[in-house]
C-alpha cells in the first residue's frame, strides 16, 4: 500500500493541493488486484436509488482482478471525504464512486486534488474545465425512460390527472418531472401533472401522505423520484391508483397497478468503464447517455397498460434509439408561470447542458420550485 | 366534482385523515413514556424502541404470515429494551438521559443490522376498519380507514388518566415519581417500579413502532422513523405528562405532518418547507406560551433527573 508515501508528501505540500492539478493527466497504475470504491448515500437495498447502483457494483465483483469496497448511509458532508480517504488509505481503492449528488462539489473535487493520480467517478455531477481531470461524471438521461412512462401513463389516467411525488425541486428531478409531464401530454393533450415536494430523499411518512393527497385530488396514475419508491408504489396501489416505477423494477410490490419504469442500467455501464481502464483509455470525464447507450432501461409493460399505449410508447422508444435521436424539450416550451423557456425553433437536444440547469415546471405541471 | 375531485376540501380531510393515520405512533410512545417519567425515569431511547419495533415486527410478520404475532413481537421487543434502560440504569451514579441516547443509537443500529435483508420482501400488514362505509366520497373513505391500534390508543389515554388517579399501581408510579424516599418509606422498591413503568412504556413504544411497518407507511425501511419516537418523547413534556393532553397532542401532531403535502397538493405551493416543519413550530409556540420563568413545569414529576 502506498499509503505512506502519500500522506508524507502531503505533509511536505502543506496546502499546496491546488497545484496538484496542473499533476492532471497521469493515467493511473493499477496493481494486479484493483479496488473499486463505491460510496451511497442510502441504503443499498432500498428498492431505489441506492440499490440500482449497488447492483451496478455487484456486476463488478464479478469480474476477476477487481474487489469492490462499498459503505452506505454516507451522509453528504465531510463524513464523505473521511470515507473516500479511508477507502484510499486503508483499502487502497484506485477508483472511486461516490454516487449521490451532493457529494460532489465541494467534497469529491477536492478529494480528487489530493489524490491526483486516483480516478473518480462522480454520478450526476456537471463536470467542466475548471475540475480536475481526474475526475469526472457520468449520469444517463433518465428523463427519456420517465417520457416513456409518461406515455403509458397518460394512455391510462381516466381523469387525465398524474401525480408525481418528488424529493427536492433540483435540475435532475425538475427535468424527470418535466419528461413525465410532456410524455403524458402527448398521449392526452389534456393532461396535468401535479406535483409534491416532501423536502428530502428519503421521507417515508411524507411520502404516503403525498400519495394519499394526490389520489385524493383525482390523481390515478402516479410516478415518483425519491430514493426509494416502495412506499410510494405500495401505498398508491393500495388505495387502487396505477403506478410508475423509478430507480429500479418496483413490479414485484405492486404486479397488477405497475405499468412501466424508469431504470438504471448501471451494471451494463460499470464494467464499461473497468473495460476502458484496463485497455489503457481514459473514460471522458464528461460520460452521459440515454437509452441507447444502455444507461438507462425501461421496465416491461404491466398488464394493465393497453395496445395503443404500448404502440406509441413502442414507436417513441425506437426515435430514442435511432441514429438521429429524438428531442424532448422542443423549441417553443413554455413553462407553467406562461413564460417561454426554450425559443422557438431551437429544439434541445438530450445532450444540451442547458437542460442540467433546469429551473422550471412546463405547461401542464401544477406545482411550483420553491 | 365530477371528476372525482374535492378541491379544497382535500386540505381537512388531509389533516383529519393524517390526525389518524400518522399519529398513532406518536401517541404509544407518548403514553409510554408518560408512564416511564410519572414514575420519575426519563427513556430517551424511545426512538431505538420504535424502530426496534418496526423492524422486528416486520420480521415476525413476514416469518410467520401474521401481523399480531408481529405486533406482539415489537411489544416484547420494546419491554426488554426497556428492562435493558432500568437494569443499567439501577446501578449507582448512572444518568438515565445519557443510558437512553445510548439506547437510542444502540436501538436503531440494531434494527437496521437486523433489518437488512427484510427491506425487499413484503410482509402481511395489519387490515383496517373501514368507518367510511356510509359515505360515497372515497377520499372520505380513505380517510377513515381506521386501524385496530389507533383505536386501542385512543382508548388507553383516558384509562391511563383514571388508573393513575384512582388504583393502587398508579399511585404506586406517582409515589416513585414525585418522592422516591416517600415510596421506600411505605416499604417499595423503587427501582422495581421504574423498572416495571420503563418495561411498560418500551412495550407500548414497541407497538408504536408495529404500527409503522404494518400499518402506515406499512413497510420496512431505515428511513421509516425519521424521529418520530424522539418527537413523541418531547411530546410528553408539552403534555404535562398528562395522558389526555397525550392524545390531544399526538392528534395534532399526526394532523400537521399531513398538511405540507395537503396544501401542495390545492395549489398552495410557496413555502412548502415551512408547512412541513409545522409540528414542530407548533411545539416551540406552545412551549414559549406555557412557560414561565417563575416556577416549574406544572405536573413534572419531582423525581425526574430533567427537574429535579
Amino acid at each position: 500500500m502506498d499509503f505512506g508515501r502519500i500522506s508524507r508528501r502531503h505533509l511536505l505540500q502543506g496546502g499546496a493541493a491546488l497545484t496538484l492539478g496542473a499533476a492532471s493527466g497521469i493515467r493511473p497504475v493499477f496493481a494486479a488486484e484493483t479496488t473499486i470504491g463505491f460510496i451511497y448515500v442510502g441504503s443499498r437495498d432500498d428498492y431505489g436509488y441506492n440499490q440500482a447502483h449497488a447492483q451496478g457494483a455487484a456486476a463488478l465483483k464479478k469480474i476477476p482482478g477487481l474487489k469492490v469496497v462499498e459503505e452506505e448511509k454516507v451522509p453528504e458532508t465531510d463524513a464523505v471525504e473521511k470515507t473516500i480517504e479511508s477507502m484510499i488509505n486503508l483499502d487502497g481503492a484506485s477508483l472511486l464512486f461516490p454516487t449521490s449528488f451532493g457529494y460532489y462539489n465541494p467534497h469529491m473535487i477536492k478529494m480528487a486534488n489530493k489524490f491526483p493520480k486516483l480516478r473518480f467517478e462522480h454520478c450526476g455531477g456537471l463536470w467542466s474545465d475548471k475540475d480536475p481531470k481526474n475526475a469526472g461524471s457520468y449520469f444517463g438521461y433518465i428523463d427519456e425512460a420517465q417520457y416513456i412512462s409518461g406515455i403509458v401513463a397518460g394512455y391510462t389516467s381516466k381523469s387525465g390527472k398524474v401525480g408525481f411525488v418528488a424529493a427536492k425541486p433540483i435540475p435532475q428531478v425538475l427535468r424527470n418531472i418535466n419528461a413525465f409531464a410532456l410524455g403524458a401530454k402527448l398521449a392526452n393533450p389534456k393532461a396535468t401533472t401535479q406535483v409534491i415536494f416532501t423536502g428530502d430523499w428519503s421521507m417515508p411518512v411524507k411520502e404516503a401522505e403525498a400519495t394519499n393527497s394526490l389520489i385524493d385530488q383525482g390523481v390515478d396514475v402516479l410516478t415518483c423520484h425519491v430514493d426509494g419508491p416502495k412506499t410510494m408504489v405500495e401505498n398508491a396501489a393500495r388505495r387502487g391508483a396505477f403506478v410508475c416505477g423509478y430507480h429500479v423494477n418496483q413490479s414485484p410490490l405492486a404486479p397488477k397497478a405497475y405499468l412501466t419504469g424508469a431504470e438504471w442500467n448501471w451494471e451494463a455501464l460499470y464494467p464499461k468503464f473497468v473495460k476502458m481502464i484496463a485497455a489503457g483509455e481514459s473514460i471522458p470525464n464528461f460520460y452521459r447517455g440515454g437509452l441507447k447507450e444502455e444507461i438507462v432501461k425501461t421496465s416491461p409493460y404491466g398488464e394493465s397498460v393497453s395496445a395503443e399505449a404500448r404502440k406509441h410508447a413502442d414507436e417513441v422508444k425506437a426515435k430514442f434509439l435511432s441514429a438521429e435521436g429524438y428531442a424532448i424539450f422542443k423549441g417553443g416550451l413554455v413553462d407553467n408561470k406562461g413564460k417561454t423557456v426554450i425559443p422557438a425553433g431551437t429544439d434541445r437536444g438530450q445532450k444540451d447542458p442547458e437542460l442540467e440547469k433546469m429551473d422550471y415546471l412546463v405547461e401542464g405541471v401544477i406545482g411550483a420550485t420553491s | 366534482m365530477a371528476d372525482g375531485s374535492i378541491g379544497l376540501w382535500t386540505v381537512p380531510l388531509a389533516v383529519l385523515g393524517g390526525a389518524i393515520r400518522v399519529s398513532t405512533p406518536f401517541l404509544f410512545v407518548s403514553l409510554g413514556e408518560c408512564i416511564t417519567e410519572r414514575s420519575g425515569r426519563i427513556n430517551l431511547g424511545l426512538e431505538g424502541t420504535l424502530v426496534m419495533g418496526a423492524m422486528s415486527a416486520y420480521g415476525i410478520s413476514y416469518l410467520t404470515g401474521s401481523p399480531w404475532l408481529g405486533v406482539l413481537a415489537a411489544g416484547i421487543t420494546g419491554a426488554l429494551l426497556g428492562a435493558l434502560h432500568a437494569g443499567i440504569c439501577s446501578l449507582p451514579r448512572v444518568n438515565d438521559v445519557a443510558v437512553g441516547i445510548a439506547l437510542m443509537l444502540f436501538g436503531t443500529g440494531l434494527a437496521f443490522y437486523l433489518g437488512k435483508p427484510l427491506i425487499e420482501p413484503t410482509a402481511p400488514r395489519l387490515s383496517a376498519i373501514d368507518f367510511g362505509w356510509w359515505s360515497d366520497i372515497p377520499q372520505l373513505r380513505a380517510a377513515l380507514r381506521v386501524n385496530v391500534l389507533f383505536l386501542i390508543g385512543v382508548a388507553l389515554a383516558p384509562i391511563l388518566y383514571w388508573a393513575f388517579r384512582t388504583t393502587r399501581w398508579g399511585l404506586l408510579i406517582r409515589t416513585a415519581g414525585e418522592s422516591s424516599d416517600a415510596a421506600r418509606a411505605m416499604g417499595h422498591s423503587v427501582l422495581l417500579i421504574r423498572l416495571r413503568a420503563t418495561m411498560v412504556g418500551g412495550f407500548l413504544a414497541g407497538i408504536g413502532g408495529s404500527f409503522l411497518s404494518l400499518f402506515y407507511p406499512g413497510s420496512w425501511n431505515e428511513g421509516l422513523s425519521s424521529g418520530q419516537g424522539i418527537t413523541a418523547v418531547a411530546l410528553v413534556i408539552f403534555a404535562r405528562w398528562d395522558p389526555l393532553l397525550c392524545l390531544w397532542a399526538s392528534l395534532a401532531f399526526g394532523g400537521a405532518a399531513a398538511l405540507g403535502p395537503a396544501l401542495q397538493s390545492v395549489g398552495v405551493t410557496s413555502g412548502y418547507h415551512l408547512f412541513n416543519a409545522a409540528p414542530y413550530i407548533l411545539t416551540l409556540a406552545i412551549m414559549i406560551i406555557t412557560c414561565s420563568p417563575k416556577r416549574t413545569l406544572t405536573g413534572a414529576p419531582a423525581e425526574l433527573s430533567i427537574t429535579r
